[in-house]
């Protein structure tokens, strides 16, 4: 009668992760010198935001089975952008928003064209589009600076009511404005059907070019508003590259985390949003123990190598020995 | 009868020649006779020379990658396991005299240990490759940073290093090119001429169909995740050599050029489909285009956009996958 136990089954992953990152925020916060204070909760949600944006923009396409090498690139694309055209009145800023994530769209339909007209196997055309991505970003900036339209920034990194940091409520309407609508309306089912079989899915008449070509459209557009909530942050644009690859990495180290299958076919955004801010939370959790920082980086890979040994291992999954060998 | 071996032999030449590695070569010579047109000194030995040796360190690196993706897996742990090789070997040196003489083998028995880890993650407990080379990655990047203290090493790379990496043997010829020689028709014999190779374009075709023939597939990856992570620590020993020290982000420049040389060589990503031929011009193609790009004093923005749109066209060109429907 209730299918309550195969959504249960199908969200799995996602609920691990938030009862994951739940665990290790009430750690986090409980050592905390300062506690849990809105302050604290405001800092890290911004900079887990960020990360937050960037490994949904990896999801959409994760979940088609295959993969964006150039999330970063866009996300350090479109800061640098932003820090051209998000500046002077309120009217202009709007604008600039608008150029900024037009601009994002523009990254991910060129991927989605390369990928499904040109045939190329995406980890090799992201890493190339990538690379002129980035190149773009050094001609807008090549060295950081410009400046971002004060107010808006101030409202989306500060706290509404004093307690609620705002950029966790911006987080929480994409996911509502986009998540929510795409991962249920036929365009996104088809994305999961693609994902789990894609000549499955074409025998059964579902859209496949055109879901492909949305996913990467809407990587695109969600990688821009990081880059945008990045200009936010620092108040300025940087052509990074060590940024960029970083952020490409750890969207694809949030996703796994998130109980997404870089096999596509299964996971969703929110899954892959707490796998963001879990391994936020791995990376500060060192401080408040009072760890020497060298120690950080050391500590992180290793926790994320655990994490995907327990989490994506087939090992443990298997029936059949004959089901280990694809 | 004679027309008959005459079709025979072309056909037979027609099978030799990779399509996509003629065109690889011939996208080399279409760059050397561009940059002539702009500089002489493009066509001197002693700039073609120099050339190869920077392509060595590229080659050497790109050699264990290629074995990788044959089998269809990916290897994103280059970058940390170059500069592991690089520290450890140079930190080896450190030791005294002990120290310089296993300085070489130590560095790259470290990326063996690194390269052993990535295998054993991805053959038996089937965790896929692209995250367990990352979390590896990482590991690797912790713990250099710990051994260094966030600093580059002091210490310098011992005078074997050195030598293998600047020296010149004889007539102006380099001796990392020697090693890439060497290291290339080590993989040249071992793909072509050993079971392991066999097993290796096997397993890239179809891992179950070569599970079911009798091979230990598992041990063959395991193997296969060794030798990339020793070859990729290979490469840092040299280029350690070459500076004459180690540094922290030595390595992340090779990890896009290693894949895209492999791919621009022919090979498919998805496996089982290459040549170490290809490769080889892949890692050319590669050096020669930042060289030239460097030459003619691009900006670094240009170079990224050129870089990036010429290894879209030439997949374009010859690269495409055929529609599986």
């Amino acid at each position: 009668m209730s299918d309550w136990r195969y959504v249960l089954a199908q969200s799995r992953g996602t609920l691990l992760a938030i009862v994951f990152f739940v665990v290790m925020f009430v750690i986090y916060t409980s050592n905390h010198p300062a506690g849990f204070s809105a302050n604290v909760v405001q800092t890290a949600a911004n900079k887990g935001v960020l990360l937050a944006l960037v490994a949904m923009a990896q999801t959409f396409v994760v979940i088609t089975a295959g993969i964006d090498l150039s999330v970063g690139a866009v996300f350090v694309l479109t800061n640098c952008l932003a820090s051209w055209i998000l500046v002077g009145t309120a009217a202009t800023a709007t604008l600039g928003v608008l150029g900024v994530l037009l601009s994002g769209l523009a990254c991910g339909a060129i991927n989605g064209l390369i990928v499904i007209y040109g045939r190329l196997q995406p980890i090799v055309a992201t890493i190339a589009s990538g690379a002129v991505f980035f190149g773009l970003a050094l001609l807008l900036r090549p060295v950081p600076g410009g400046d971002v339209y004060g107010p808006l920034a101030d409202a989306l990194t500060g706290r509404i009511f004093g307690v609620l940091p705002a950029s966790l409520v911006a987080l929480g309407a994409v996911v509502l404005v986009v998540w929510i609508p795409y991962s249920r309306s036929a365009i996104g089912r088809a994305a999961y059907a693609v994902g789990s079989s894609e000549s499955a899915a074409y025998m059964s008449g579902v859209p496949v070019d055109a879901a492909k070509f949305c996913a990467y459209m809407l990587s695109g557009l969600t990688a821009a508003l990081g880059g945008l909530f990045l200009t936010f942050v620092t108040y300025s644009g940087e052509a990074s590259a060590a940024n960029g690859n970083t952020y490409t990495l750890f969207s694809i180290a949030a996703v796994v985390l998130g109980g997404v299958s870089l096999f596509g076919g299964s996971g969703s955004a929110i899954g892959a949003i707490f796998g963001a801010l879990m391994f936020r939370t791995i990376g500060d959790l060192l401080f408040v123990f009072n760890f020497d920082p060298l120690w950080q980086p050391l500590f992180q890979g290793l926790v994320l190598l655990a994490a995907v040994c327990v989490g994506s291992a087939r090992l443990f999954q298997v029936r059949n020995r004959l089901e280990l060998f694809p | 009868m004679s027309e008959n071996a005459e079709t025979g032999f072309t056909d037979a030449l027609k099978r030799r020649i990779d399509p996509p590695v003629a065109i690889a070569f011939g996208c080399i010579v279409v760059m050397l006779f561009l940059g002539s047109l702009y500089s002489r000194s493009f066509l001197s030995p002693e700039y073609l020379l120099q050339q190869l040796k920077v392509a060595s360190f590229l080659g050497v690196i790109a050699t264990g990658t290629m074995i990788v993706i044959l089998l269809g897996q990916i290897d994103l742990s280059i970058p940390w396991v170059v500069a592991v090789g690089g520290m450890m070997s140079t930190a080896a040196t450190g030791w005294g005299p002990v120290g310089h003489a296993i300085a070489i083998p130590f560095g790259v028995a470290c990326g063996v240990a690194l390269g052993l880890v990535n295998g054993f993650g991805v053959a038996y407990l089937r965790i896929p490759s692209m995250i367990i080379t990352l979390a590896v990655n990482a590991v690797a990047q912790g713990l250099m940073v710990v051994h260094t203290g966030g600093f580059s090493p002091q210490d310098s790379s011992s005078p074997a290093m050195r030598t293998l990496a600047t020296g010149e043997l004889f007539f102006g010829l380099p001796n990392a090119l020697i090693v890439w020689a060497v290291v290339g028709a080590g993989a040249i014999f071992l793909l072509n001429r050993t079971t392991f190779g066999r097993a290796v374009y096997g397993i890239g075709n179809r891992e179950r169909a070569a599970y079911l023939s009798g091979i230990d597939t598992q041990r063959v990856v395991l193997i296969a995740f060794a030798l990339a992570g020793g070859l990729s620590a290979f490469g840092g020993v040299l280029l350690a050599g070459y500076a004459s020290k180690a540094a922290q982000a030595m390595g992340d420049a090779y990890l896009l050029p290693a894949i895209a040389a492999v791919v621009l060589g022919g090979a498919s990503i998805l496996g089982g489909r290459g040549s170490y031929l290809g490769t080889v011009a892949g890692v050319i193609l590669i050096t020669l285009l930042q060289s030239i790009l460097s030459v003619v004093q691009m900006p670094e923005a240009g170079r990224q956009i050129t870089y990036g749109i010429v290894i879209v066209a030439m997949l374009l060109l010859y690269g495409r996958e055929s529609r599986a429907r």
